[in-house]
């Protein structure tokens, strides 16, 4: 499926230029992370690859095909994403039951049973949990249900928009386990979006850094923790992740 | 000198298996001084937050054995009172700007109700506009006639505590006042902050889930879990965190040193939370 090929990409929404030319390229089996603050037009870029958002210049090249406006269903099955609001982007009126079968029945799997039974297990659920609805369920274990129909259709690539930020400390620590142990066990391609440097040092092995829909630089995750970045951007980016130090810095 | 004394502070809501208590005896006091609160979704952070300020919302019922503001008895305020204390002495800042502003109201029009309070009319509009600059906003003239909409996040926010610090309270509340921001512009807010503590030696409760922030921010930290206070510390000592509940939450974090790979992950124990 891999390699991913972003080249001078380009989305606009009506006037709003929302990515303005950004470009990376991604390996097979490799991490990438995108981090920047809200407005920078990271998500815009994990929405043009998977198609909820318009190519309006540049291209994509998935595993060397480019990619047009209607892409196939083999296309969707290899490459899926997973949302940053898990109370949002679960039907409330489905059971999770209903959640995972529909991917399966759209894609055409047989043994959907099994399948189901696998996938809840395969993200620290339990089978306790196929028919409930989500609002019997706390954040975490929604997100663990988002991972799970993601994980069901045995993607190659899989698209992480902010898949933590709505969860607590302590709930981010077992999602990002579960990502880390799922990539390492089927060798899956992550593109990972944050505005949480720390996630992506911990998460991806190289990153970079968006701003006003532009990219601003591109560093190796050793290259961060040398604090080798180059841009001020980058540098105001590090700081703040350090947390607040106002009572010495106050004259 | 003591400005918030609160002891045995419980908060009650009753459900459909009888009452379920969310605080359950908290007692701290407050000087001048920056009092970080943090835990995680559900610990009754925000719940004690409210209860001070008289704000616990129906059903819920809040009892203390003490809840004094500055000499005067919380438990016992007539409403009256309440108006008194509530926005002129104490106030509070909301999570998100987005639902705490009147999104029918210009900003200026909303300082200046908050600030007709304790100012005549020509002096609010004043005071408002001052307010504005104090929270380093640069253009406050636009500010003052835009309506909440046309704001960005981090605007909205600094709009949000001009309002509720145009009377200058004695004691502030500041319920996750930065987790809807950007990291860069958190800074910035909470530089404003701590300036507002420093040059009005005003009393600040800042309450969070982020643990590093509070730990870097504030002076003293109290860490909840189901309702109670298991940890109370120095923010300096946060490293040396007794409790394993409060050392399992710092632990959990990414770093961007980077380092153990699977995260520690929380082992929550039954006895914590009686």
């Amino acid at each position: 499926m891999a390699p991913i090929d972003v080249s001078g990409l380009h989305v606009r929404f009506g006037e709003v230029h929302a990515v303005r030319g950004v470009s990376f390229r991604v390996a097979e089996g490799e991490s990438y992370g995108i981090v920047g603050e809200s407005g920078s037009g990271k998500s815009t870029v994990l929405r043009a690859i998977c198609g909820l958002a318009p190519i309006s210049a540049g291209a994509v090249t998935v595993a060397g095909e480019e990619l047009g406006r209607r892409r196939s269903a083999g296309f969707h099955r290899r490459l899926q994403m997973v949302f940053q609001d898990p109370y949002a982007s679960l039907h409330p009126r489905h059971t999770i039951d209903r959640v995972l079968a529909e991917p399966l029945a759209i894609h055409g799997f047989d043994d959907r049973e099994a399948r189901i039974l696998r996938a809840l297990d395969e993200v620290g659920l339990g089978r306790g949990f196929r028919f409930r609805y989500p609002h019997q369920l706390s954040g975490g274990q929604r997100q663990r249900v988002a991972i799970a129909r993601a994980l069901i259709l045995e993607p190659r690539v899989m698209l992480l928009d902010e898949p933590t930020s709505a969860l607590d400390a302590s709930i981010q620590a077992e999602v990002l386990n579960l990502l880390d142990r799922l990539r390492a066990e089927r060798g899956l391609t992550y593109i990972l979006v944050s505005h949480d440097l720390a996630v992506v040092a911990h998460m991806c092995e190289r990153l970079l850094v968006m701003q006003h829909g532009q990219a601003v630089e591109e560093l190796t995750r050793d290259g961060l923790r040398a604090r080798a970045a180059r841009e001020p951007y980058t540098r105001d980016l590090l700081a703040a992740s350090e947390g607040s130090r106002p009572a010495e810095s106050s004259p | 000198m003591t400005l918030l004394q609160v002891e045995n502070l419980r908060v009650t809501f009753p459900t459909r298996q009888g009452p379920s208590e969310v605080v359950r005896g908290v007692s701290f006091t407050l000087g001048r001084e920056r009092l970080g609160i943090v835990g995680e979704s559900g610990s009754g952070k925000s719940q004690t937050g409210r209860a001070i300020l008289g704000l616990t919302p129906p059903p819920g019922r809040a009892t203390a054995d003490r809840l004094a503001f500055d000499g005067i008895d919380l438990r016992r305020a007539t409403p009256r009172q309440w108006r008194s204390l509530r926005g002129i002495r104490m106030s509070m800042v909301m999570q998100d700007p987005k639902f705490s502003l009147n999104p029918v109201m210009t900003i200026g029009r909303q300082l200046t109700e908050a600030a007709r309070r304790t100012a005549s009319r020509g002096e609010a509009k004043d005071r408002a506009m001052a307010m504005l600059e104090a929270v380093q906003i640069r253009d406050p003239s636009r500010v003052f006639g835009a309506y909440p909409h046309e704001l960005s996040g981090g605007m909205g926010q600094r709009a949000m505590i001009a309002m509720m610090l145009i009377a200058e309270p004695d004691l502030l509340i500041a319920d996750e006042p930065t987790s809807a921001l950007d990291v860069t512009v958190q800074i910035e807010v909470l530089r404003i902050l701590d300036r507002l503590v420093q040059d009005r030696g005003m009393g600040l409760v800042f309450i969070s889930h982020d643990l590093r922030l509070v730990g870097s921010f504030c002076d003293r930290v109290l860490v909840m879990y189901a309702g109670r206070v298991v940890e109370e510390l120095r923010a300096a000592d946060l490293a040396r965190a007794r409790h394993p509940y409060t050392q399992g939450l710092l632990n959990c974090l990414p770093r961007i040193e980077g380092g153990r790979r699977p995260l520690p992950v929380l082992e929550r124990d039954a006895r914590w939370a009686l």
